[in-house]
């Protein structure tokens, strides 16, 4: 595991046979067919039946159905229609706008909590794409959330400050928290070769066992309470509300804006960012042209690391009030699959993070209102995302042009 | 600047002298001096039980009550020798074999337990400490084998963990449902396998990145089995995840012998098939006709191609085997251990088993011993606990990890992994 | 055995690889097959060998028309091959090695160790080989790998061998080893076919020579034909190559080697203890055979590698341990040898890749912002001046052939004031007319009073550039010779011999029939060429 994945393995979107980059003597109309996003769509609808096939497969009532299916199949399929259709529309509701609720901003409330749900993943998410882009491969989002997390609520309880200047630096102490988590990795890959999808990986744990640890120790809580948690963050550390209650839309969410185009100049506008495409796309090129593969690498990995970190910040000091064992839950790796959809790039990576954050949200109220347990979110995030990975794929099951390509000679 | 000639070609390049190798040494002082400063001459008041006999054993061991004090004392200053030892080797650029260290672990970790229980007058149970070690160690060193055949073959397989989880759900529920933990074993590598066919139907036909595919799918399957979980077998338990447990099959006269033979042949079949399986591949990776073939895919596709081997199948096939050698570890999880199934119940461990193959250097014999490091670590973090001790838990379950970290990074000897590893190979 | 291809044809989407091919070896004898890199020699051998399905033609093995699926079928038709690159695996033993696809097995799939070891002592010692079954391949210097590749070929009772390009990579002495080896080979009744487009070593062994461009057999030459008969034969004639150069003005000596000795990773010195220096306003050529330390001479120079002992000094300054950022801004201009890897990045677009060493300078940066509108305009006017043959400046620069992307590489690094141009093997794989292009930005560079720096192991270039010539051997710098010194002289002196000697036993003057003056030498090879010769491999 530890030879150098990033000249060799093709980038995170392949394969190499250049499907993203359409030729120019395509026509519009093929372009559109052949495009990613219709891919991208596609792969989302793909997603979308394969869960709603395991629903109907789990459902009680759709098995009792189905033993009639040969007298009465007309209640077979209605059944299913119905019982995949209200757990479509019950995610729906959830996560956009719920026309069954009493009140105007009960009706609105989704789509905030969308946007709550999808701060973490985008901050994340661009971590992760960035490193991507770079040829790094971030698999330890999650260690760098639960260290920001860590450090950001640490601060936000034990210090006493003003108002928005305590939850400013309690949220540049997660981002601290989540560089240095990021950056050990970034240091051994460019000083030993140590791969970075190891270490990251084992970060994580790591990190795990390091909150479990200071959550047992007063001194780290400021509580006596013999549960595993904090202490409350102070006011002045939270993250403000963008909206009144009952809405929880918080700042975290313009930091995640802020951060998307911090991200998008650093990548598209910026010197730094010509660097750590260069070293991405050929380290030996790079090298070559006088750019400091290792110091790339190290930089990169850092503000990988900042990004999740501030994650973990807008999750302890906006969304939750403590530190708990669980505060990141699964946002690391979600993150992948986020930035994996986003194609690695700062927008996309916001749109998709916005979209998972959709999924997660709608898929509470799916919970609580149908009985479709919330993990078939996870289902249909992974099935959009291999899809994604695999564009001929998509084509193949749409009938759909492949992209007019010149094709290297095979 | 006319035409300058230069004396002749030298002939072979000087000959240096390999610089003194102090990393070693400096190691076994630190933990040396640790053991001696800690465990010995601060120490701990008071006895420390080591408890051998679990009860129906042949012979009746009667516990060992030492001076927590006196054996740390003891013990650190044999690590001291030790120590010095292996600096006089050092100077003299001597090798010191492999036993040096194995012995200088079990030492050490002696010296630690006579420590750990002194003051509260804990009982060591040995037995139950190697045993639990054991237990821990199963599901991960059939992962460990997984990952090892995958990319020796050249598939990186970071979905062990999601093969694992399969196979520990299949297991149950097809034991569940047939009433027999025997079908559950049967059923259980089929989940693995399956998992192994969707990570080289994308790494193979598509080229996807194998450390994305391996990703997502551990995503997929924890979201698979979480959502059944949810519906159908908590909405009847008693047939699709009652408990079926593999009943214990001791060894005659083997398992009788004290300590190690009770740990390791009064186990359920699940466990002889493992001590079958990890030989097997020693002999069958370096051996044998299949194993040289999935060494040179492995390492070299083309060369491989150029003798007519076939090499995408060849690894399609030893992944897809490797994948239902998983799925039997995660029956370890459930039926092996006489449990239900749980909502992600492999928790992390599949990470640990890759982290075991790397440990290993790729080697069944290798992963083999990491796997059993990082059981015997757990273990020990669970036995401490139990018995109150000062070293927190969360340090003992971290180990695993520091140490793999610092295996990649050099420090526990040249890691070379299979050098065409994660590469789709594409014929020109 | 016989061996007879008729009519081989061999398509790469529209290029012609092979064109026709009809070739006879009979049995037992060497049979050269002369061409230029990428004209196609290799992909006719991998066709022969199985691993490319021909488009036309076929193959008869003592007349008898076989067809191969895969390399499996045409060895036990009886045909080995011995690549240009290995095809061994570096953690494997030589018996396994030996053994891998053809395992002697004793039950239970185990392979038979003994059985495996016993049959390369046997061929080992049958042909004096001294190869020891149980070393590891990685540990084998490069002569001895090649050894095993013929125990591997023989193992399996292999009576025609293809060599394909066995020279390249082997040192002189090695190069004898392998001449005498295929002697030997003979003698027992092997046929071989020895690819290369090394005239001396064609002459030294060969029975019988066909010689292939562009795809095409144009023609058989007898081995006793003169070096300039074969090369003219090789690479057409009517192309002339050489480039309307004035004499050089040189000025200062701006640019000085002192001591510089390079070690690889493997502790073996590559460059040792070279000197020179170079003049304001000339071109020196480092001459010599690939392999000898020229690459990493010019990677220490730029700051790649790190030399172990020696200086390097530019307009006075040491230029040892600084970066190579740091001498790119001192002004050294660089074209790395191997240009897809070191010299552009493919995904990049044309506009990205012309400022890839110069992002972070003005006019292309400001502060951390890169400023598109100007590297977009001067990107277009490097396009202009360079004469680059492109759809947009925002395509992948991958979609450009090679002679295109090498112009680009050049733009970059001409298109700054330089107070040191170095350029390793600037013009490999490309076509005539961007051969000249390149030659004549080189010397307008030097004309601007730039000292040059050009390795190459092309001796026709090598004379079309050069103010002075310095021969590398063994890391070494043998001499350092004006442009008038004769082919044979620096042919001696690339295998080592001393100027002095090699001067007094060739005699000064440039040799009349040297295809530079003939007016015939080129790399006349057309660009999709090379593209087969790379897919090829």
């Amino acid at each position: 595991m530890t030879t150098d994945i990033s000249p060799a393995a093709p980038s995170p979107a392949p394969p190499p046979t250049a499907e993203a980059k359409p030729g120019r003597q395509q026509t519009l109309i093929q372009e559109i067919l052949s495009g990613s996003w219709l891919v991208t769509v596609l792969a989302i609808v793909l997603a979308l039946l394969v869960g709603g096939v395991l629903i109907a497969f789990a459902n009680a009532e759709v098995i009792a159905a189905a033993r009639n299916f040969f007298s009465a199949p007309g209640a077979f399929f209605s059944t299913v229609f119905s019982t995949v259709g209200d757990a479509y529309s019950a995610l729906f509701r959830g996560a956009i706008f719920d026309w069954n609720a009493r009140t105007p901003e009960r009706a609105i409330r989704p789509l905030t909590e969308s946007l709550v749900n999808g701060t973490p993943l985008i901050l994340t998410g661009l971590g992760i794409a960035l490193a991507f882009r770079s040829g790094l491969f971030n698999i330890g989002g999650q260690g760098q959330v639960i260290l920001g997390a860590t450090v950001a609520g640490f601060l936000g309880y034990a210090l006493s400050l003003p108002p928005i200047v305590h939850m400013l630096i309690a949220a540049v102490g997660g981002i601290i928290g989540g560089a240095i988590w990021a950056g050990i990795a970034g240091v051994l890959k460019a000083r030993t070769g140590a791969n970075e999808v190891i270490v990251t990986i084992m970060l994580n744990s790591i990190a795990g066992y390091l909150l479990g640890y200071l959550l047992k120790q007063s001194w780290f809580t400021h509580t006596q309470s013999a549960n595993p948690q904090s202490r409350t963050i102070d006011e002045s550390a939270q993250m403000f509300l963008l909206l009144p209650l009952p809405f929880r839309l918080n700042f975290g969410f313009i930091l995640a804006i802020l951060a998307t185009i911090f991200v998008w100049w650093l990548l598209e506008r910026s010197t730094i960012g010509f660097e750590f495409k260069a070293v991405g796309a050929n380290p030996h090129a790079a090298r070559t042209a006088g750019i400091s593969v290792a110091k790339v690498t190290v930089l990169v990995m850092v503000i990988a690391g900042g990004l999740a970190g501030l994650a973990g910040a807008t999750q302890v000091l906006g969304t939750e009030d403590k530190l708990t064992g669980g505060i990141a839950g699964s946002i690391g790796f979600d993150a992948i699959t986020v930035a994996l959809l986003g194609r690695s790039k700062p927008l996309g990576t916001f749109f998709a993070g916005l979209l998972f954050g959709a999924f997660k949200a709608g898929g509470y109220l799916m919970q609580s209102q149908t009985g479709t347990p919330i993990d078939i979110v996870l289902v249909v995030q992974s099935v959009i995302v291999l899809l994604i990975a695999a564009p001929p794929l998509v084509r193949t099951i749409f009938h759909l042009p492949a992209p007019v390509l010149k094709r290297k000679e095979s | 600047m006319s035409a300058q000639t230069l004396d002749t070609p030298t002939g072979a390049p000087t000959k240096v002298v390999a610089p003194i190798a102090w990393k070693y040494p400096i190691v076994y002082s630190v933990l040396a001096l640790i053991a001696l400063i800690f465990f010995g001459l601060i120490g701990r008041a008071g006895d420390t039980t080591f408890r051998i006999a679990t009860g129906g054993d042949f012979f009746a061991i009667p516990d060992l009550v030492v001076s927590a004090k006196a054996t740390g004392l003891v013990l650190s200053l044999i690590l001291v020798v030790m120590a010095a030892v292996s600096i006089w080797f050092a100077t003299r650029r001597d090798d010191l074999g492999s036993w040096f260290p194995v012995t200088f672990g079990i030492v050490f970790v002696l010296s630690f337990l006579a420590w750990a229980g002194g003051g509260s007058g804990g009982v060591i149970p040995l037995t139950t400490l190697l045993a639990g070690a054991l237990a821990l160690s199963v599901p991960l060193i059939f992962g460990a084998m997984c990952g090892l055949i995958g990319e020796r073959s050249g598939i990186i397989n970071i979905a062990i963990e999601g093969q694992l989880l399969a196979g520990a759900f299949l297991a149950a529920v097809v034991a569940s449902v047939v009433k027999n933990p025997y079908a559950g074993l049967l059923a259980a590598p089929i989940a693995g396998a399956l998992v192994a066919v969707v990570l080289t139907f994308f790494a193979v036909k598509y080229w996807v990145n194998q450390i994305i595919i391996g990703v997502v799918l551990n995503v997929l399957v924890v979201g698979l089995t979480n959502f059944l979980y949810s519906t159908v077998l908590t909405e009847n338990p008693e047939l699709w995840n009652s408990r079926q447990k593999l009943p214990n099959l001791p060894i005659p006269l083997l398992s009788d012998i004290p300590i190690l033979g009770r740990v390791l042949f009064d186990q359920n079949i699940l466990v002889y098939i493992m001590y079958v399986v990890v030989i097997a591949l020693q002999i069958f990776v370096f051996r044998s006709k299949w194993g040289l073939r999935m060494r040179a895919v492995g390492e070299h596709p083309k060369a491989a191609d150029t003798v007519g081997i076939k090499v995408n199948f060849t690894r399609v096939r030893n992944t897809i085997m490797a994948g239902a050698i998983a799925g039997l570890g995660g029956a370890f999880f459930t039926v092996g251990s006489g449990l239900a199934f749980g909502k992600e119940m492999s928790a992390g461990q599949g990470y640990i088993a890759l982290a075991a193959m790397i440990l290993g250097k790729w080697n069944p014999k290798g992963a083999l011993f990491a796997a059993l490091l990082f059981g015997f670590s757990k273990s020990l973090g669970n036995t401490l606990q139990s018995i109150g001790t000062p070293v927190p838990n969360e340090l003992l379950l971290m180990l695993p990890y520091i140490v793999t970290i610092l295996a990649v990074a050099g420090f526990v000897g040249r890691v070379r992994p299979p050098a065409a590893e994660g590469v789709p190979y594409v014929k020109s | 055995m016989k061996l007879e291809l008729r009519g081989l044809t061999k398509v790469f989407g529209s290029f012609v690889a092979n064109d026709h091919i009809d070739l006879t070896v009979e049995p037992g004898e060497i049979h050269a097959l002369l061409g230029e890199n990428g004209a196609g020699k290799s992909t006719m051998m991998n066709v022969l060998y199985g691993l490319y399905d021909p488009d036309g033609g076929e193959i008869l093995i003592d007349d008898k028309p076989v067809s191969f699926a895969g390399p499996g079928d045409a060895v036990a038709a009886g045909i080995g091959m011995v690549h240009q690159h290995f095809m061994l695996v570096p953690v494997f033993t030589v018996a396994e090695s030996v053994a891998l696809g053809y395992e002697p097995t004793k039950g239970l799939g185990l392979i038979d160790v003994a059985e495996a070891r016993r049959k390369v002592t046997e061929i080992s010692a049958r042909f004096g080989f001294n190869i020891d079954p149980d070393a590891l391949i990685e540990d084998l210097p490069v002569g001895a790998q090649q050894r095993v590749e013929i125990i591997k070929a023989l193992s399996r009772d292999a009576e025609i061998l293809i060599l394909d390009e066995p020279t390249a990579v082997l040192t002189p002495q090695e190069t004898d080893e392998l001449i005498s080896i295929m002697r030997q080979l003979k003698e027992q009744g092997t046929s071989i076919v020895f690819i290369t487009h090394k005239l001396r070593e064609v002459r030294a062994i060969a029975d019988s020579i066909t010689v292939i461009r562009r795809g095409k057999i144009v023609g058989e030459a007898s081995p006793d034909s003169t070096e300039a008969e074969l090369a003219s034969q090789m690479v057409g004639r009517n192309v002339s190559l050489t480039t309307d150069k004035s004499p050089a003005d040189p000025g200062e000596a701006t640019f000085q080697v002192r001591g510089l000795t390079v070690v690889d990773r493997a502790e073996n010195v590559v460059v040792d203890d070279v000197s020179f220096d170079v003049r304001r306003g000339e071109i020196l050529a480092i001459a010599g055979v690939q392999g000898n330390g020229q690459t990493e001479l010019a990677e220490t120079i730029i700051g790649l590698s790190e030399p172990r002992l020696g200086t390097i000094t530019l307009d006075g300054k040491n230029l040892v341990g600084t970066s190579v950022k740091d001498r790119l801004g001192d002004g050294i201009g660089f074209v790395p040898e191997d240009r897809s890897t070191d010299g552009i990045i493919a995904e990049f677009s044309i506009r990205e890749n012309m400022i890839l060493d110069v992002y972070d300078r003005p006019p292309y940066a400001k502060g951390p912002n890169l400023r598109s509108s100007v590297i977009t305009a001067e990107a277009e006017k490097k396009v202009e001046e360079f004469d680059i043959r492109l759809g947009s400046i925002a395509d992948p620069i991958s979609t450009l052939s090679g002679g295109n992307q090498q112009k680009v590489v050049l733009s970059r690094e001409l298109g700054r004031e330089l107070r040191l141009f170095i350029a390793s093997q600037p013009t490999r794989g490309l076509d005539v007319g961007s051969i000249e292009f390149v030659h004549k930005r080189v010397i307008a560079e030097r004309d601007t009073g730039t000292p040059c720096i050009i390795v190459s192991t092309e001796l026709d270039e090598v004379y079309g550039l050069a103010d002075r010539i310095a021969v590398m051997y063994s890391g070494r710098i043998v001499g350092i010779v004006g442009p008038e010194t004769s082919r044979e002289a620096l042919g001696l002196m690339m295998a080592g011999v001393p100027a002095e000697e090699a001067l007094a036993s060739a005699g000064t003057a440039p040799e009349a029939g040297a295809p530079s003056d003939a007016g015939t030498a080129t790399g006349a090879t057309p660009d999709s060429a090379t593209t087969s010769a790379e897919e090829s491999e």
